[in-house]
């Protein structure tokens, strides 16, 4: 049998929350990475930033596999009955907008550099080489999937904010317990 | 036809033997400079995976003088313009002159003096030099085989292999090599 906890009925299990903030950590600083490493001056620091964003991404893109995965296999803990109609109908729709970008990103990303004309090979964090996706490569397609990876950034970062806003509402507002499972594996039946 | 071989033969031939060192060398020696049009310096630096990066200097000057005396007091000196630089996809180019390789705009020439040159064989030689790049100096040693001599004008074709890292241009290693595969024809010109 696995080593690693399972998720309790009533809440997250490690695992999922270990991969949940270690994800959230990795998005947020990707994001801030890519911001920066495109902006540089130095063209040295801009390559190896570059090749880090790179490295990360896949990290990421093996994470968010594992983390679909798992969730695939252990259904989500039901919502405390203080969430109302609309949040309860919203909820998986903006989770499964989520998990769609937790995907889409980083395939977009080894997209573009697979069909960027410049050809440079994927380390990641000089272990082994990824190899490119079988996607021809051009000036045009580049073009295309480096729009796409910007969008699909700014898009997942404003649905980051939406979430953190709406955790931060259930805890602060509604007093309730969203938030605090996704910080400690619980087994308890919520009490509202 | 024929005076084309035994040309070319004595030639061959004053690198070769010494015995005719004195006849065929009379030939040969002389101060050359070398013809940029006639002349090529390609590189190639692989990478992980397969295939690799190449390129070419455009811009370049130099000399080469045989010593009728001495071979081994030949001298090659050459000058590379890292502006010139081309890949064939000008963002590599520009990332190559920039400070994260080249610094083009604050190094402008890489300088190669030799300071020995030793036959190895019949047509070739061992070039052994100082080679300067962004203020950085190291011994680096080149193979020089004969490619041609006639009417003033003679011919090699130079190899050898530069570890980049020493001259402040690690920059992508390990995913591109630190090993630079040079690859030049350097014509000269008698005169």
């Amino acid at each position: 049998m696995s080593a690693l906890p399972k998720n309790q009925p009533a809440g997250y299990g490690w695992t999922a929350i270990i991969l949940h903030w270690l994800i959230a950590a990795l998005f947020i600083g990707q994001f801030q990475l890519g911001f920066v490493m495109v902006r540089l001056a130095s063209q040295r620091t801009a390559f190896e930033l570059i090749q880090l964003h790179k490295s990360f991404g896949f990290l990421l893109l093996g994470l968010v596999i594992l983390r679909i995965a798992w969730r695939l296999g252990r259904p989500a803990p039901p919502l405390p009955r203080s969430v109302g109609r609309f949040e309860r109908r919203m909820a998986p729709l903006v989770h499964l907008a989520l998990y769609a970008f937790q995907l889409a990103l980083p395939l977009s990303g080894w997209a573009l550099v697979s069909v960027s004309v410049l050809e440079i090979p994927s380390v990641p964090f000089n272990l082994f080489v990824m190899p490119h996706l079988p996607l021809g490569e051009s000036d045009t397609a580049e073009s295309f999937w480096a729009a796409t990876h910007w969008y699909l950034a700014y898009a997942g970062i404003g649905l980051v904010a939406l979430h953190l806003a709406a955790a931060l509402r259930h805890h602060f507002w509604l007093r309730d317990t969203v938030l605090t499972r996704m910080i400690t594996a619980s087994s308890h039946r919520d009490t509202e | 036809m024929y005076a084309r071989i035994f040309g070319f033969s004595a030639a061959a031939a004053c690198f070769a033997m010494p015995v005719f060192a004195a006849v065929a060398l009379g030939d040969a020696a002389g101060s050359y400079t070398i013809s940029p049009a006639a002349s090529s310096i390609h590189f190639s630096i692989g990478k992980l995976g397969g295939g690799g990066l190449d390129g070419a200097f455009a811009r370049f000057k130099g000399s080469i003088l045989i010593d009728n005396r001495d071979v081994g007091r030949s001298q090659v000196n050459f000058t590379i313009f890292p502006e010139s630089v081309g890949t064939g996809q000008s963002r590599i180019d520009a990332f190559l002159r920039s400070d994260a390789v080249f610094d083009a705009a604050n190094n402008p020439e890489i300088q190669f003096r030799s300071t020995s040159v030793k036959r190895t064989g019949d047509t070739s030689a061992l070039v052994t030099g100082r080679l300067t790049a962004r203020g950085k100096t190291f011994q680096e040693k080149f193979t020089a085989e004969l490619g041609g001599l006639r009417a003033g004008t003679i011919k090699f074709h130079v190899t050898g292999k530069v570890l980049r890292s020493r001259y402040g241009m690690d920059v992508g290693t390990p995913i591109y090599s630190n090993v630079v595969d040079f690859d030049m024809t350097l014509t000269g010109k008698r005169g």
